[in-house]
């Protein structure tokens, strides 16, 4: 494979697409919020495909000042027109060929992945999907950053949650919130009992992961904390089951909490859901019922085996 | 305790549905003050994260365009007629096939998909065009589905990446005990990794049959 091609050039792509979205919206008089939306997508675009070569604090400032636009309401969606029955027509004009070059994205992905890092193999297997759907649809080369920019728009500030959550993330760990949150789990519940244990430590990893919207974030710290403390040396339990099922248990933490965005906030705008609770609502009973489980299967084996 | 202040801006930020993402700054910059850096340090520290997970928005960002310029010329229109043809073909089942698929391949260490190159080019208008053939969708009804597909795609995608192949989670589980002196298996990690795995499936079975039961008399109901 080419070696020159590294992830910074598809991050410098993103962000020409980014500064092309602003583009538009700076050039549409009828934009609700037309220099607030510019702005906030230029800054993105900066932020992302020269990241690299801008010092940390100044992505930093230019981060917090998308914040202040996103809170002060200068950032907006416009309506985008319908156009129902042209699309219908052109449905039945072109069939089942709109279909695959969605389905060939990750497919070279995964083949890709085999060559070359998993993500500039996915980022190919965008590229590549792009040169199909415009084979497919016969359509101008403005049209992807038109459509691709209706749904950014739609996307909006939530785009750069995950990265923003991110650095909270290493923030809290960096001020060592995990070893205090820990220290109050374990002194607050009689954990030296082998039931409690379990339980808080399933429990613990849940809440942490609540918070940190992050089980690989929460699990170093609850079993520092509490697993080996109380399940392994107190009461012998097996670190392996522990560890596994601990992981699995962390998970049901991500499905319930806004702290994960990229899985549970990102989805909201993309599939445009007026409720912002709509897919943890979804996901709240299955992280009950996995939740439980995991207790009763590791109180049930990591004592045992 | 007093490191603590980020996470209660946190619990009242979205307990009072302000904007997440203000939310989340205004964190980040409480806790790392309250933790005794310089503003301009914290600043700096969050300018780092953000352009080293710049990753995270990739498959995003790059995938959109793909999926708008199918989508101008009638994707989900054409998924519909498809899904009209399919008999077999309940909401419920596509999304609990998603679901058991997206984890199989999970196992094996492939990402399958994510929400902006499957589940909205494909999962959803798959799952509402199979509802829709078997009676109108109001809003209320649509935002669920939605929200089931996007659900299909994380349960899939968590639980069962820890069984075979060894990525993230099983390498950080490992590591950590080998770095804490403790020590563990990969095989035995794996292994306790399969109930939980399992469980979920059946799990998804029960809960896209009740969808697809909802559905049903939902329809019923409007009659």
């Amino acid at each position: 494979m080419n070696a020159g091609l590294t992830l910074e050039h598809f991050f410098v792509l993103m962000g020409l697409f980014l500064a092309a979205v602003a583009a538009r919206i700076a050039l549409n008089p009828a934009h609700p919020r037309r220099w607030g939306s510019t702005a906030f997508w230029l800054l993105l675009a900066l932020a992302i495909g020269a990241g690299k070569l801008l010092s940390s604090e100044l992505v930093g400032w230019i981060i917090l000042v998308m914040g202040l636009l996103v809170a002060t309401r200068q950032v907006a969606t416009p309506a985008f027109p319908a156009g129902a029955a042209e699309r219908e027509l052109r449905a039945a004009q072109l069939g089942n060929r709109l279909l695959w070059p969605i389905l060939l994205v990750p497919v070279l992905a995964i083949a890709g992945s085999f060559v070359v890092g998993s993500q500039i193999a996915l980022g190919l297997g965008c590229m590549a999907g792009l040169a199909a759907a415009l084979w497919v649809t016969k359509d101008t080369a403005r049209a992807p950053v038109a459509e691709g920019g209706r749904l950014v728009e739609l996307l909006g500030w939530a785009i750069i949650l995950p990265q923003s959550l991110a650095g909270l993330g290493g923030i809290f760990a960096k001020a060592g919130v995990g070893e205090e949150v820990a220290k109050i789990v374990a002194a607050s519940l009689p954990v030296a009992d082998p039931l409690v244990a379990v339980i808080a430590y399933c429990g613990g990893m849940v809440i942490f992961t609540v918070l940190m919207g992050n089980a690989f974030a929460a699990f170093p710290i609850m079993t520092l904390g509490v697993g080996l403390p109380f399940i392994v040396n107190a009461n012998g339990g097996d670190a392996a089951i522990m560890g596994a099922i601990g992981m699995l248990s962390g998970y049901c933490g991500t499905l319930i909490t806004p702290m994960a965005a990229n899985f549970n906030l990102v989805p909201v705008r993309l599939l445009e859901l007026r409720d912002d609770w709509a897919v943890i609502k979804a996901q709240a009973p299955f992280a009950a019922a996995i939740l439980i489980f995991n207790v009763v299967v590791m109180y049930g084996c990591v004592y045992r085996f | 305790m007093i490191k603590l202040l980020g996470i209660l801006v946190v619990a009242i930020g979205f307990g009072f549905r302000v904007n997440a993402l203000v939310v989340v700054l205004a964190a980040g910059v409480v806790t790392g003050l309250a933790a005794g850096f310089p503003l301009r340090e914290v600043v700096a520290l969050m300018g780092k994260f953000f352009v080293d997970n710049r990753g995270l928005t990739l498959a995003i960002l790059l995938m959109l365009p793909v999926v708008g310029l199918l989508e101008k010329h009638g994707l989900q229109e054409r998924i519909a007629v498809l899904m009209r043809q399919a008999r077999a073909a309940t909401a419920g089942r596509i999304l609990w096939l998603y679901q058991a698929l997206r984890g199989g391949f999970s196992v094996l260490g492939i990402s399958l998909g994510s929400h902006a190159g499957m589940v909205r080019p494909l999962i959803v208008p798959m799952a509402e065009g199979a509802a829709k053939a078997r009676g109108e969708l109001n809003e209320a009804t649509r935002e669920r589905l939605r929200a089931h597909g996007a659900a299909s795609e994380n349960v899939g995608n968590f639980f069962s990446d820890d069984i075979l192949v060894a990525v993230g989670a099983l390498l950080l589980v490992k590591g950590f005990f080998d770095t804490a002196g403790v020590v563990v298996t990969l095989e035995k990690i794996k292994l306790w990794s399969v109930p939980t795995a399992l469980w979920v499936i059946f799990i998804g079975w029960w809960r896209y049959r009740a969808l697809d039961r909802w559905l049903d008399q939902r329809k019923d109901g409007d009659k």
